[in-house]
């Protein structure tokens, strides 16, 4: 069987579970997977090219998702008014003399010599510019924060189009990774995956408490949508005639087509986003990232600047998780802090990217797609497992009950088995790299 | 007086808890150290051996108060320590066998390794939530304190009052005897000598006749014992919750790393000093000020630096100024 042969054999797998979600189960389920599916794909894209392309352990993907999303707010939303107007440009303020305090640190770093004097004046710099920070910022978020509480207290975004919204989660994301990439490469492998670690759980916790920013764990509500809404669409004659004369319910019809155009935006991001990996892959510098990957020294004597290239290959697919993490929460049509977890948004990305294959960008889609499906799909499965398991089992027996409680953290166990198998028995993955 | 009455809210408030919390990193930073010393690997799992380990001293404690045996004013965990010890070890030991062993044999990558105690941290995260669930779980009993908030201002009369309680005693007396053993095992056993040697010159070791395999086994030992403690202390003093010793991960790593990863010392010196950090950038200074300072300095404000939401944002800048200015740690380790 040729590459080619396998690759179909293995897609058309996918698109036989997706199928075959559809007709037992129903259409939407079917559509809704696959929509996320397609989000997926990307951010195991951007894996791939951080762990595939130049072997970096990048343990921090949810909080490239969590920055795309807040990029979504803060692009998409209507400005509140009323709280630029309270203090809204104190808080800008107050975040600008944060950012000269740094840039002042560093520049006195450069500029004064070695000793006791650089660091004094190091620390002088940053706590008189924290404090000056704090005494701007904390009026601001007040005064922000209490405009309208139930329903905004916060400053709004810009109010464009929501679309716009990807590319800039590309780009806080790329930021983001830039300041973690530019401290911890060039250091041990694993210091990046600790760093990367805590950046994560610090930018959630960021995006869980700054009110003013985007509301916290109060939620960001009814983000605009690059769709119709549904019920615009049963409102409409034309699309329930055409629905009817297909045979379609029109409320089904209409979820449909709303998520059908879901899929069809993300299909062609996915396109691009794959075509420029695989140009990247099969370029000079592609080649160069690969050898620098199997052996460092190798490749730092052949004049490659190591860390250099380590850090711009490291921002850009963190970029790429900022996109997917825009993408998926226009698709959410909300933000919602609480429920980035790192199982969900780091470790399952890694496990497709290792289970599809890292090194090959199309393994790195098929494992979002399969692993993707087997996330949603392991939940009943499992409650399906305990339910036949238990079912010798008399009612109300507490095996019973608790076994059927915890069906729920299957999941955490079956994706850390399917990774340690995978990396045991199968380490390069379904496609494996050429 | 006032001085007096500043000093003790500042204990009370900030020496207390830090000195308590940083055993429990300083113990579980212990765990990170020595793994990485051997291993040569940044183990993602730690966090969720300690909860592992906790889980099973957990069970058999409940297991105890059902029976009615009880360690009088001290907690029964204390008594169910050693049982879920051996627990965690039988797990640790385990795992090592089927998992970390094939890629030792291998040679693999040390990136490697860390992605397998990724995968390894799931499994046992998932476990733990299987057998008791995600909820809080308090399991402390016996005497509350040491000495009350109300005992001590009968005592000595002032505004102020300190609180001890009993867990945070526990803890650093644990602690200690815990770090006393273990120091006393690296340096003056022959199996901690070899271990020693081992960590510092893999092929010289080995060709001097040290069994690697027997090196490894009393290492993750040693870890599983550490990660419980760690674990069983922490869980006492505050409450047990398996998301949480995940998140203790972030601190534990920059314990190690501030100290020197693979360098034992340092991994205390690192605990404490997260600790504080920790502790004293998120406590609201207020009370303290207002004792300390003349009526007219005294804040208006909390006085507070950060929140206390952001405390797992202070061990990580505290680890990414190490990384920038001194990336082998405090006490030279041996990464860079």
């Amino acid at each position: 069987m040729t590459d080619t042969t396998r690759n179909f054999v293995y897609f058309g797998f996918i698109a036989a579970l997706l199928i075959g979600t559809g007709i037992i189960t129903s259409w939407n389920l079917a559509i809704t997977i696959l929509n996320f599916g397609l989000i997926s794909a990307i951010m195991a894209l951007g894996v791939n090219l951080q762990w595939g392309f130049a072997g970096l352990f990048n343990v921090g993907i949810m909080g490239f998702v969590a920055l795309g999303g807040l990029a979504t707010v803060l692009i998409s939303m209507p400005p509140v008014g009323e709280a630029w107007a309270a203090g809204g440009l104190r808080v800008i303020l107050a975040l600008i003399l944060g950012a000269a305090t740094i840039v002042g640190a560093i520049l006195a770093y450069n500029a004064l010599p070695k000793g006791r004097m650089r660091t004094l004046g190091m620390i002088v710099i940053l706590v008189a510019g924290f404090f000056i920070y704090r005494a701007v910022f904390d009026g601001g978020v007040q005064a922000v924060e209490a405009v309208n509480p139930a329903n905004a207290g916060y400053l709004g975004g810009l109010g464009l189009p929501v679309l716009l919204a990807w590319p800039v989660g590309g780009l806080l994301a790329a930021g983001a990774a830039w300041i973690i990439g530019k401290t911890a490469l060039g250091l041990r492998s694993d210091y990046l995956a600790i760093a990367t670690l805590g950046i994560a759980e610090i930018i959630i916790a960021i995006l869980k408490n700054e009110d003013w920013l985007a509301r916290g764990v109060k939620n960001v509500v009814g983000l605009p949508r690059p769709a119709p809404y549904e019920i615009n669409l049963q409102n409409s004659e034309t699309f329930v005639e055409r629905a009817t004369s297909l045979g379609i319910d029109p409320v089904t019809a209409s979820t449909l087509w709303v998520k059908a155009i879901y899929a069809g935006l993300f299909t062609v991001v996915l396109l691009i986003l794959f075509i420029l990996a695989q140009r990247a892959l099969h370029s000079p510098w592609g080649r160069m990232m690969r050898a620098i990957r199997d052996n460092e020294v190798a490749a730092e004597a052949m004049g490659k600047d190591v860390t250099a290239r380590h850090l711009q290959i490291f921002v850009l697919g963190s970029a790429i998780c900022g996109i997917a993490g825009a993408m998926m929460t226009t698709l959410d049509g909300q933000l919602t802090p609480g429920t980035y977890q790192p199982l969900r948004f780091t470790f399952l990305v890694w496990v497709m990217v290792i289970v599809g294959g890292s090194g090959n960008n199309l393994g790195a889609v098929l494992g979002g797609f399969l692993i993707w499906w087997l996330w949603v799909m392991v939940e009943p499965i499992g409650l399906w497992v305990m339910q036949v398991v238990t079912s010798g089992m008399a009612d109300g027996f507490w095996l019973r009950e608790h076994l059927l409680d915890s069906a729920a953290h299957m999941r955490l166990l079956t994706m850390g088995i399917v990774l340690l198998l995978v990396l045991r028995f199968s380490p390069r993955g379904l496609i494996p790299e050429k | 007086m006032d001085l007096l009455n500043a000093f003790i809210t500042l204990s009370n408030f900030v020496l207390i808890p830090a000195i308590a919390y940083g055993s429990q990193l300083a113990l579980g930073a212990l765990g990170v150290t020595l793994i990485y010393g051997i291993l040569r690997f940044s183990n993602f799992a730690h966090g969720d051996t300690m909860a592992f380990g906790t889980m099973a001293t957990i069970l058999i404690t409940w297991a105890f108060q059902g029976l009615g045996v009880s360690a009088g004013p001290l907690p029964t965990a204390l008594l169910a320590l050693p049982f879920g010890i051996g627990v965690c070890a039988l797990l640790v030991l385990a795992t090592d066998r089927g998992v970390y062993r094939f890629y030792r044999g291998q040679k693999a990558k040390p990136i490697i390794f860390v992605m397998v105690s990724l995968g390894v941290m799931f499994i046992m995260n998932g476990l733990v939530r299987f057998i008791i669930g995600p909820d809080d779980q308090r399991f402390s009993d016996g005497e509350r304190f040491i000495i009350s908030v109300r005992q001590f201002k009968a005592l000595t009369g002032l505004d102020e009052g300190l609180a001890i309680k009993t867990t945070q005693g526990i803890t650093v007396v644990t602690a200690i005897i815990v770090v006393a053993l273990l120091f006393y095992f690296l340096n003056r056993t022959r199996t901690g000598k070899s271990m020693r040697a081992y960590s510092d010159n893999e092929d010289l070791a080995l060709l001097s006749g040290i069994n690697p395999e027997r090196v490894v086994m009393v290492t993750w030992l040693i870890v599983a014992a550490l990660a419980t403690v760690a674990g069983v202390l922490y869980g006492l003093d505050k409450s047990f919750k398996p998301f949480v010793y995940f998140q203790l991960l972030l601190p534990i790593f920059a314990s190690a790393i501030v100290g020197g990863l693979g360098n034992p010392l340092g991994a205390i010196a690192g605990g404490f000093t997260i600790a504080f950090s920790e502790v004293m950038i998120t406590y609201a200074w207020k009370k303290v000020a207002g004792y300390a300072l003349p009526d007219a300095l005294a804040p208006d404000g909390l006085a507070q630096l950060l929140s206390t939401d952001y405390k797992f944002a202070v061990s990580f800048v505290i680890l990414l100024i190490v990384l920038l200015f001194k990336p082998t740690g405090l006490f030279a380790g041996k990464a860079v």
